[in-house]
Order: structure tokens, then C-alpha cells, then sequence
């Protein structure tokens, strides 16, 4: 039976990988996600779950002992934030490469500098080429639901990829919202158990992992890793369908909010998309055609579809929770503004970089967004396409 | 199943190789060539030679085989020209000399 529970989206990640029993957690604390390993560590010392959890030195150390033991044949798992990720970030590239399906609980907090634990996208945005699967959580239930769709996406023998689950720190992260807990046995049937083809334990196949690669097999094996995170689109999708059967929660590479006749739009990620729902709601009863697209993957990057969504919005808003010092607009710009390029008709795209180190963004900073996006699209002309928002000028 | 190291080469598509370059099977060291930056090779002198063996466990590349408790000549292919079992052979019965004629 499911049941109904008041979690905060630490606790909630923590109850999943609880569910999941996973062979071997490798983890450093670090700030917001720290509470995920410790509520994890107090499910191992009380014998809760069978996972070997170890207690490293450093982040680099947890994502090269999840390396070493997802490579064992083990299903290994992480959790970090900020700093923590940057540490991580040589062996990303290790794991993805390597084709190691880890499952790291991001919880998302700045970068320095300067030095700052809040909220917001630039640890996993800096990640975003690592080669990882990244889902992004607007809620707890959200939060919780993607890491256990985390594992069949990418253990899939279609796919064999990493993937980080990301939820904004402290605003999804501690917050305490209700929840649906799925039942252990229908987590048991969902997530399975990992079996991969090959493994260094396994004595039938005697196998090296991550050898050295010269440039006459490189290429190659970057191809196969582009072509792996293509097929993880399909196989997203497919795990969402099967998650819907067993939930009624539906998901798919982006929500769609209100888009059907939409001529201006918002594209973001995240929890803020809670509070520019009731924007858009606030518009939409005052006769305005305003809709949100909230992107839940963000690798694979949808392009095809967002395209499809967008293309008869007029004035489209762009929100980067992340700073990429291109003096031209966020990662999410660059992405999704290449992504509408080729359409016939396309909106007029404008970046909004905004809440960086945990810098509030209400329902009024959408509607203030959402009436620049009205004179673009009367005037026809986007003016300066890197906005930021919520600093004192 | 997971193709071999044998059944891989710089021909190979991606769609026949190994994700993430994995090598499957024991000892695919043989079949690479690791000897081709050695700057002095072993030379046996088997009328020197008595067969004690000792040069076989000092080869720290597995160079000098073995077959019915005698040694033959060296695999080229591996050795990386160190001398160490010049150095060990009791009997002078290895020689090094240049790579190039010197």
C-alpha cells in the first residue's frame, strides 16, 4: 500500500535509496545534501538495508569508490551539492565514459565564490557535459519519484549512463511538504535488481575497465557514449509510462503548463516553477496567454520537443538559475534558444538570469517578466537578450 | 556478448566495439606491442647459457619464455631492454647491445 508522509527532500531522497537497498553508498557531507548520507548511515547502523556505506575523505573519493564498485558489478550510489559536485567533477567524466550507471542525489547549492550554501543551478550546470543524465525535481514528491525512475533509465543495457538527481537546496531540499511513499515491494518491482552484462567479479568474463584509449579508438567510444545518451530519451519516457501505471504521476522530459494557445512563455528549471505557475494562473484568469515550460531533463537535452512546444509562442523567457560569464545568456539560453533556431517561425527568446545564492523570486517577478515579454512581442523586437533579475540596481 | 580484444581493431566501427572501451578476456596484454620504445635489447648466448633460470622471475615483463624447464629466446615484442637479467645471470650468458648497430 502507498501511504501519505510529511518528508522534507532530503528525508524523501534518503527513504527511496532506503527502498532501493542499494550494494554500496560512498558519501562526504557537505551542505544541503548532507542530511541524505547521514539519515542513510542511521538506515545501515539500525541493519534497515544491506548497503556497505563507506566513509571516504573526500568527494573525489565517493565517486571513485562508486566508480570502482558500480565497475565491481555493484550498484553504488552518492549524494552531494556545491563544492562537493566541482570535486567530483574529473571522475563524472570517469564514470560516464566508463559507463557506469551511478545514481547521485544532487542537491542543488551555488559554487563559490563567493563562499554561499544557498540555492541555486551552477554546481550541476557545471556537470552538464560530464556525460551524466541530469533530472532536475521541482518538489519532494518529485524529488523522490525521480530517483527511483534513476536506475532503470540508467542501467538500461540501451543506455548505461550515470544520473544525477538534482532538487534545489533548502527550498526542496529541508522544506517539509506532503508526500505519496510508494510501498517497498512496488519499488522492489520498479527498480529490480542490477544485473550488468559484464563486471570485473564476474569470473566467467575476465574484464578490464577505463583503459587507456588511443585516438584510434577515442572517437569511437565517444560516439557509442553520444549515441547512449540519445537512446536515454526513449528510454526516460518508457520509464515515466511504467511509473504512471504503478502512481498515476505523470512525467516526461518537460511539464507543459498551460501551453496549448500560449503566446508568451516561460522555459525553467526547478522549484521555482511552483511559484511561476501561480503567476501564469494570476495572468491567465485576466485574459492573458501566458503558459510555463518546465524542463525536467536536461540531459539528454530535449531540443526536438521543447522546439515543437514553442514554436507558436511569440515572446518566449528564459530563466537561468545559473550564471555562465558568456556575457550572452546562461547554459539554458544557449540550449534552448539553439534548440528553436531552425524552426520557420520562431519566438523571440530573452535570458533571465536570476536567484543566484538563494535570491528570492516571487509571483511578482513573473508577472513583471511576463509584461516584458508582452512589449517584445508586440514590438517585435527582443532589445537586450541578457536580463538579470532580483539584484538591486 | 561482449566482443574479445582479439576481435577488435583500428578497423572496427563503433557499433562493434566495447562501451567504454572495456576489454574483455584474461592477458590481451600479449597481443600488444609494448617493446617498441626499448633503446637496448637482450642478447642470449646460449653456449653460455646453463639453464638456471634465475633471469626468468628478475624479467619484470614476463619476457623470457619458458617451456619444459628451458628457456628460449626473448620476446622482443615485450621486452623494454631494462638489463636487469644481464645483471642477474651468473654466467654472462646475457649480453645488452644497442637497438641500433652501434
Amino acid at each position: 500500500m502507498n501511504r501519505r508522509d510529511r518528508l522534507s527532500g532530503n528525508e524523501a531522497v534518503a527513504f527511496a535509496m532506503k527502498q532501493i537497498n542499494p550494494d554500496v553508498m560512498a558519501a562526504f557531507p557537505i551542505t544541503p545534501s548532507t542530511e541524505i548520507p547521514q539519515y542513510f548511515a542511521s538506515y545501515v547502523a539500525n541493519g534497515e538495508v544491506d548497503t556497505e556505506f563507506v566513509t571516504v575523505e573526500s568527494e573525489h573519493s565517493s565517486m571513485s569508490a562508486c566508480i570502482g564498485a558500480e565497475a565491481a558489478g555493484a550498484r553504488a550510489i552518492t549524494a552531494t551539492s556545491s563544492a562537493g559536485l566541482a570535486l567530483m567533477y574529473e571522475v563524472l567524466y570517469v564514470a560516464a565514459s566508463s559507463r557506469l550507471p551511478i545514481t547521485l542525489a544532487c542537491v542543488n547549492r551555488a559554487l563559490s565564490g563567493p563562499i554561499n550554501i544557498n540555492n541555486d543551478h551552477s554546481d550541476s550546470m557545471g556537470a552538464r557535459d560530464s556525460g551524466w543524465i541530469q533530472i532536475y525535481s521541482e518538489t519532494n514528491q518529485e524529488a523522490y519519484d525521480n530517483f527511483l525512475q534513476a536506475m532503470p533509465i540508467g542501467e538500461d543495457p540501451s543506455v548505461r549512463l550515470p544520473v544525477m538527481v538534482c532538487q534545489d537546496g533548502f527550498i526542496t531540499s529541508h522544506a517539509v511538504e506532503n508526500i505519496e511513499l510508494l510501498d517497498d515491494a512496488s519499488v522492489r518491482a520498479l527498480v529490480g535488481e542490477y544485473r550488468p552484462e559484464n563486471y570485473l567479479l564476474n569470473p566467467e568474463t575476465p574484464l578490464a575497465v577505463g583503459p587507456y584509449d588511443i585516438s584510434a579508438y577515442y572517437m569511437e567510444h565517444k560516439k557509442q557514449q553520444a549515441e547512449a545518451m540519445k537512446n536515454a530519451k526513449a528510454r526516460i519516457l518508457k520509464v515515466a509510462s511504467e511509473f504512471e501505471k504503478l502512481t498515476g504521476r505523470k512525467y516526461g522530459l518537460f511539464e507543459a503548463y498551460r501551453m496549448e494557445d500560449a503566446e508568451l512563455a516561460l522555459l525553467l528549471i526547478g522549484s521555482s516553477a511552483g511559484t511561476a505557475k501561480a503567476a501564469v494562473d494570476r495572468l491567465r484568469a485576466a485574459g492573458v496567454r501566458a503558459g510555463l515550460v518546465k524542463l525536467r531533463v536536461f540531459r539528454p537535452f530535449p531540443g526536438e520537443e521543447l522546439a515543437e512546444t514553442l514554436k507558436n509562442v511569440r515572446a518566449l523567457g528564459i530563466m537561468d538559475k545559473s550564471e555562465g560569464f558568456s556575457s550572452c545568456g546562461g547554459p539554458l539560453f544557449a540550449e534552448a534558444r539553439g534548440a528553436l533556431y531552425n524552426l520557420e517561425k520562431r519566438p523571440l527568446a530573452v535570458n533571465y538570469v536570476y536567484g543566484l545564492g538563494g535570491r528570492d523570486v516571487r509571483v511578482e517577478d513573473f508577472v513583471n517578466i511576463f509584461g516584458e515579454l508582452s512589449s517584445i512581442a508586440a514590438s517585435g523586437k527582443p532589445g537586450e537578450v541578457y536580463r538579470h533579475i532580483g539584484q538591486r540596481d | 556478448m561482449i566482443p574479445k580484444a582479439s576481435e577488435i581493431n583500428e578497423r572496427s566501427s563503433w557499433k562493434e566495439m566495447t562501451q567504454g572501451g572495456e576489454i574483455a578476456g584474461g592477458g590481451t596484454a600479449r597481443l600488444v606491442e609494448t617493446g617498441q620504445w626499448r633503446s637496448r635489447r637482450p642478447v642470449h648466448l646460449t653456449d653460455k647459457c646453463r639453464q638456471c633460470l634465475l633471469c626468468v622471475p628478475c624479467c619484470p615483463d614476463s619476457s623470457i619464455p619458458v617451456q619444459n624447464g628451458r628457456r628460449s629466446d626473448f620476446d622482443l615484442m615485450h621486452c623494454k631492454g631494462c638489463g636487469i637479467c644481464a645483471k642477474v645471470c651468473p654466467f654472462g650468458a646475457i649480453q645488452m647491445c644497442g637497438e641500433v648497430e652501434e
